[in-house]
């Protein structure tokens, strides 16, 4: 910790205090929620209403809007919860133990999202609910991974335990990632994959793009609201037995 | 004790223990050759057919075997203390665990190697792709142990991992499956599959030197 400035160094020290992220948090979570709303309400208008439909594809594309930024995300938090599991096992910071744990299900569910909407989309664009397509089915098997993760928490008992073991499972799975990916893509290359997927990839519009970018921003800070809310409830559960949980139940009854 | 002596000590062990308990070895080998007899049954025995798929047939059968042989890696010793013995002792954890998970494959890995090609013959592969499932097997089986470790090192603690250790595991065993049959199969049609090789040998390479240490980090965190 010594590479980094005092005052970063200082402010991640506090909030690695649960009772003041906590109480940091409450403040936090007003502006949140509205920021996110904004993204969403702009990112929506301008991608179901302002933005031109596509000339092959119709209004059916802007699926686009839901389905690109959760597979995003997917990855993304995949790489967050490992982060959060190096720092957790390094530096043994409770904090970040929780972000991994409370991370897989937001990323499983992100994960399932983008299946779900790739395959309403593939239906009428590809005349087929499934492909065995690369990007598919590195999708699903990411999806293996994260319910990897959520089983393995919930089935060790100390939840200490469980989330050690659960920040060693994402540390050896983000190192796979790659792997996985390049020979599922080198697997589908060799496999003659069939012609339909074979979307040529116009370049994407300003006016398209804009909503698309916006509505990531947006599931971005989804993503943090959720997190939090879950880091709230896991922080509270694990601390039950601490004096600020009880000063703070105690100063709510009043 | 110099450290390599202690890594041949438990590799020896781990031998021995084996072949006292000869059912250790034989049943991986008959899960091997049941579930590859089960497929001509399921889908029928036309022979082009079944030489079309066996490569993948033989491959996933390997990979569902090593899979069900992993509980035994750590269990016994698990069970009566020896494991905690071995993580005391003064060598690097991960150094000792490699020899395990050594001679866990050599128990279990190195058998399906000697009858892998007389089921491929029942499947109908060409001859000359024999030596090419030989050689992937050689090659990959030392990663779906090296691999599997790590899954029942983190599940050891248990008393029901069967269920979850599938789940942990068989995803990252995705790439090894890939490039295996997928070698067996050009080789079958007779075209070159050096870059499939290597690729498996660079991916035995990086499980050899990279496994260990998430094992021994967990296999730690188990026994507490």
């Amino acid at each position: 910790m010594f590479l980094v400035p005092d005052s970063v160094g200082r402010f991640f020290h506090r909030m690695a205090s649960p009772p003041h992220f906590y109480a940091f948090t409450e403040r936090l979570m007003p502006w949140l929620v509205v920021i996110f709303v904004l993204l969403t309400a702009a990112g929506l208008y301008g991608g179901l209403y302002l933005a031109p439909a596509d000339y092959q594809q119709g209004d059916s594309y802007r699926i686009i809007y839901i389905h690109v930024p959760s597979a995003w995300m997917s990855l993304f938090i995949y790489i967050v919860m490992a982060v959060a599991g190096a720092i957790g096992l390094i530096w043994r910071i409770k904090l970040a133990e929780i972000v991994t744990i409370s991370s897989a299900s937001i990323g499983a569910s992100f994960t399932f999202i983008a299946l779900v909407t790739g395959s309403l989309w593939g239906k009428p664009m590809w005349g087929t609910w499934w492909v065995w397509d690369a990007r598919l089915t590195s999708e699903l098997i990411l999806l293996f991974l994260y319910l990897g993760v959520i089983g393995l928490y919930e089935a060790i008992d100390d939840k200490r335990v469980a989330s050690k073991a659960v920040a060693i499972l994402a540390l050896v799975g983000v190192v796979n990632i790659p792997v996985i990916h390049y020979s599922v893509e080198w697997w589908n290359t060799l496999h003659q994959g069939p012609t339909v997927t074979k979307m040529d990839k116009p370049s994407i519009h300003v006016t398209m793009l804009i909503p698309l970018l916006l509505m990531a921003l947006s599931f971005n800070v989804y993503y943090v609201i959720a997190l939090i809310q879950r880091m709230r409830v896991e922080l509270l559960q694990r601390e039950r037995n601490s004096q600020w949980v009880k000063t703070m139940v105690l100063e709510k009854k009043r | 004790m110099s450290l390599s002596r202690a890594f041949f000590a438990i590799i020896r062990r781990d031998l021995v223990l084996a072949l006292r308990r000869r059912s250790e070895i034989a049943n991986p080998l008959f899960f091997f050759i049941l579930v590859i007899t089960l497929f001509p049954l399921g889908i029928g025995a036309q022979p082009h057919l079944l030489q079309a798929i066996a490569p993948g047939i033989i491959w996933v059968s390997a990979l569902l075997a090593a899979m069900l042989s992993l509980d035994g890696l750590f269990r016994s010793d698990f069970d009566d203390g020896s494991l905690e013995q071995i993580l005391l002792s003064p060598y690097p954890a991960s150094i000792l665990v490699l020899a395990k998970i050594i001679a866990h494959w050599l128990v279990t890995g190195l058998p399906l190697l000697i009858v892998a090609p007389l089921l491929a013959i029942f499947l109908g592969m060409p001859t000359h792709s024999l030596g090419i499932l030989l050689l992937t097997l050689l090659l990959g089986t030392p990663v779906l142990s090296l691999i599997g470790a790590i899954g029942v090192a983190l599940t050891v603690g248990l008393r029901r991992g069967g269920m979850i250790l599938s789940l942990l595991v068989l995803p990252l065993y995705v790439p090894v499956l890939i490039f295996a049959s997928n070698a067996v199969e050009i080789a079958g049609s007779g075209l070159p599959v050096g870059a499939q090789i290597n690729i498996l040998i660079s991916i035995l390479l990086m499980a050899l030197v990279l496994a260990p240490w998430p094992t021994a980090a967990a296999l730690k965190m188990s026994i507490n």
